[in-house]
């Protein structure tokens, strides 16, 4: 509690005794003299109101009148020009009573979500001079080395330089399975470093760090407003001089038409004011918002704005691409085939490839190495083997070693090179082989399905997904096995990346407008499909910038089932809105037909204005309960 | 640039769209945003006018909402 909360809390317990014993004196001693318990009730009041008087006072002098403050001092005073004492305290005192468990509300909805996102480090422990020196993390300069030990939060992303670990990356990525870093490994802030002391190479600054980013990604979620939010304040600017003018209606008309009683009216008008408050809608209703964003946050999906959480509750069609989305994006020599004709063996085949492809960086070659060197890091090759090497793009490559000519690549290369090979159809990338004019056999390099996609697609079709379509760039044989695996029906295969954008705008077209567009890549080449689709997605953020900047909501860990999890979250979160909305709209709208007509006292009246909006905060704050950690 | 402020005891919504629109109302700010549930008003404006803009939003919130204090960051 607040210290302000704790004063307020006080006053209105001090208040609310004074008030009891007024009211004891009241009612047993009759004979008491009237100006000596107006003197106790004012003293109740003014401990319980002074700062609502004070407010409207200040309000008043700067010009601004039509204000809750304003409506209870005049409701108050109301009450005691008429001799209604213990109705005047009572009011305030319930409004105070209402008023604080409202502040209480916002005070704890914000508790939980700065809970959430605890991942802001608070100091970084740097080597300067062979010394240990604690100190913020923003001081921390890009090259400098900080210890992290057992139980610390991990304060910058760098590169591992010492000492081997496990982290736990809960907090970003909702995973629970502790990660394993040895030496040499990027290391991402944000995580808590569980077991060993290691030694970091700090390469961002604090700023660009990934705690940083996803903090400011989070935080600043609520710039971009949903729809649901930019009603609610385009309901307010009509709302609000409507309730005005019926207010004055209420209070002039009828005692001028019926009955000529002005306070009588006067007093309901003034309720009718006191009901109308937006304040439920207001508060509530970007708070449901921002719950369910850092619940999904939780859960390491991290949502840029509102707007695409309400946008990804319509999501009708799932675009997907292939590599690196549904399957791993990581190749690997499935098959080794060494010709017949030629007397070589697999390891040796293997070697070849290896060796030819060792200053190569792309996915293929890593995975022969890989291969070859049985999933090592750390590349052993006897560099004196190797002779001139020349990479032929789109064809492959061209080396020697042990002074033999080499040909390793496609079957394009092999033609170009009049090497007599044999074409083979496999379910991945074939890669031949050929010594000189020797062919000597081939390798297959396939990638692998992800262990949850086949999950995610189902889980999304039971959301009432109408229509996933997978994309890829792959060949129709490899895109329509993995296809068939999964149970997508829609496929579009053999796409250079421009194509993508082209079958996105395609189905954008095609669908109708209350459905959302989802498109869902890996983010590293597909930003102008990102960007194209109602909503992007991209997968396996977790320490690349590229994607985190291109998408609009971006999943932290590489599971495709998150996809489905998102939903559900923004799904529940446009039902508590719409729940906070229609209750809060309701019960105003029923209580201002009762006051107008005089059935609801002015206490019914502070229920609707701050009770309604303490419970739509309550609502709200459901966002926040996801399944955090648990595997879905 | 970006500054940063932070709202302490900002507790009335209403109130903060108030300071929101006054602020952005302010010849130097060029854009600005109030997060209520983070109390954290960021305003975006050129360098120099820093202190000027500064004194500016302090005399807002004291005339909106008296109770809150602006902290900078």
């Amino acid at each position: 509690m607040t210290k302000k909360l704790k004063r307020k809390l006080r006053n209105i317990i001090l208040g609310a005794i004074i008030f009891l014993c007024a009211l004891v004196i009241q009612h047993s001693a009759s004979d008491i003299n009237v100006n000596i318990l107006l003197g106790i009730f004012l003293i109740a009041y003014f401990i319980i109101g002074f700062e609502v008087v004070k407010k409207a006072g200040k309000n008043i002098v700067n010009g601004r009148v039509m204000d809750e403050n304003f409506l209870m001092m005049i409701a108050t005073v109301g009450a005691f020009i008429v001799g209604d004492y213990a109705e005047a305290v009572a009011v305030m005192l319930f409004y105070q009573i209402g008023e604080w468990f409202q502040s209480y509300a916002v005070n704890k909805s914000r508790k939980s979500i700065s809970d959430l996102m605890d991942i802001r480090p608070d100091y970084a422990n740097v080597l300067r001079d062979g010394k240990e020196t604690e100190v913020d993390p923003d001081e921390v300069q890009i090259g400098e080395t900080i210890v992290v030990k057992a139980g610390e939060k991990i304060p910058l992303d760098g590169i591992v330089i010492k000492g081997n670990t496990t982290v736990d990356t809960m907090a970003l990525t909702g995973e629970s399975v502790p990660r394993d870093l040895i030496e040499g490994e990027e290391v991402i802030s944000g995580c808590i470093n569980l077991t060993g002391m290691i030694e970091v190479r700090v390469t961002k600054e604090f700023g660009q760090s990934t705690v940083a980013r996803i903090l400011d990604l989070v935080e600043n979620a609520g710039s971009k407003k949903a729809e649901a939010e930019n009603f609610i304040s385009k309901f307010a600017k009509y709302y609000t001089p409507t309730i005005v003018v019926l207010a004055l209606l209420l209070a002039f008309l009828p005692p001028i038409l019926i009955d000529g009683d002005y306070f009588k009216w006067i007093y309901r008008a003034l309720s009718f004011l006191v009901i109308s408050c937006p304040c439920a809608l207001v508060i509530s209703i970007p708070l449901s918002f921002f719950g369910g964003i850092g619940g999904a946050s939780r859960e390491g999906i991290l949502v840029k704005g509102s707007n695409y959480l309400e946008l990804l509750s319509k999501a009708g069609i799932v675009v997907m691409d292939k590599t690196g989305t549904l399957t791993k994006g990581s190749f690997q020599v499935k098959e080794i085939h060494p010709a017949k004709e030629a007397s070589v063996s697999e390891e040796k085949l293997l070697e070849l490839a290896a060796y030819s492809e060792s200053f190569s960086n792309h996915p293929i070659s890593k995975s022969l190495k890989e291969a070859y060197f049985h999933g090592a890091k750390e590349t052993a090759f006897d560099k004196k083997r190797i002779g001139e090497t020349k990479e032929i793009p789109g064809y492959g490559i061209e080396t020697h070693i042990d002074g033999n000519v080499i040909y390793v690549g496609n079957s394009k290369l092999m033609e170009r090179r009049e090497v007599s090979y044999e074409q083979v159809e496999a379910n991945g990338t074939v890669i031949y082989v050929a010594e000189g004019k020797q062919y000597l056999g081939y390798l297959v390099i396939g990638d692998e399905i992800k262990a949850d996609s086949r999950q995610a697609v189902e889980k999304l079709y039971k959301a009432g997904i109408r229509e996933i379509v997978m994309l890829t760039g792959d060949r129709q044989a490899a895109a329509q096995s993995v296809a068939k695996e999964l149970g997508i029906k829609k496929v579009f295969s053999e796409l250079l990346p421009g194509d993508k954008v082209e079958k996105v705008e395609g189905l954008l077209k095609e669908k109708s407008e209350k459905e959302a567009l989802v498109f869902v890549g890996d983010g590293i080449n597909d930003a102008p499909v990102l960007a194209r689709a109602d909503v992007g997605i991209a997968m396996g953020g977790l320490g690349q910038d590229a994607a985190i900047e291109a998408a609009d909501i971006v999943i932290m860990t590489d599971e495709p089932s998150k996809i489905a999890r998102a939903m559900e979250i923004s799904r529940k979160t446009l039902v508590i809105v719409k729940e906070n909305i229609v209750f809060a709209i309701g019960v105003k709208v029923i209580v201002l037909i009762l006051a107008a007509l005089g059935i609801a006292s002015m206490w019914l009246a502070i229920f609707a204005d701050v009770g309604v909006a303490f419970i739509a905060i309550l609502n709200a704050m459901r966002t926040l309960w996801t399944k955090a950690g648990k595997k879905t | 640039m970006k500054k940063t402020y932070i709202l302490e005891d900002l507790d009335c919504a209403h109130c903060a769209g108030k300071i929101e629109e006054a602020v952005a109302a302010l010849e130097a700010v060029e854009k600005c945003s109030l997060n209520f549930l983070t109390k954290k008003l960021v305003v975006e404006m050129e360098e120099g006018n820093v202190s000027a803009v500064t004194k500016e939003v302090k005399k807002i919130v004291k005339k909106i909402e008296p109770d809150v204090t602006v902290e900078e960051k």
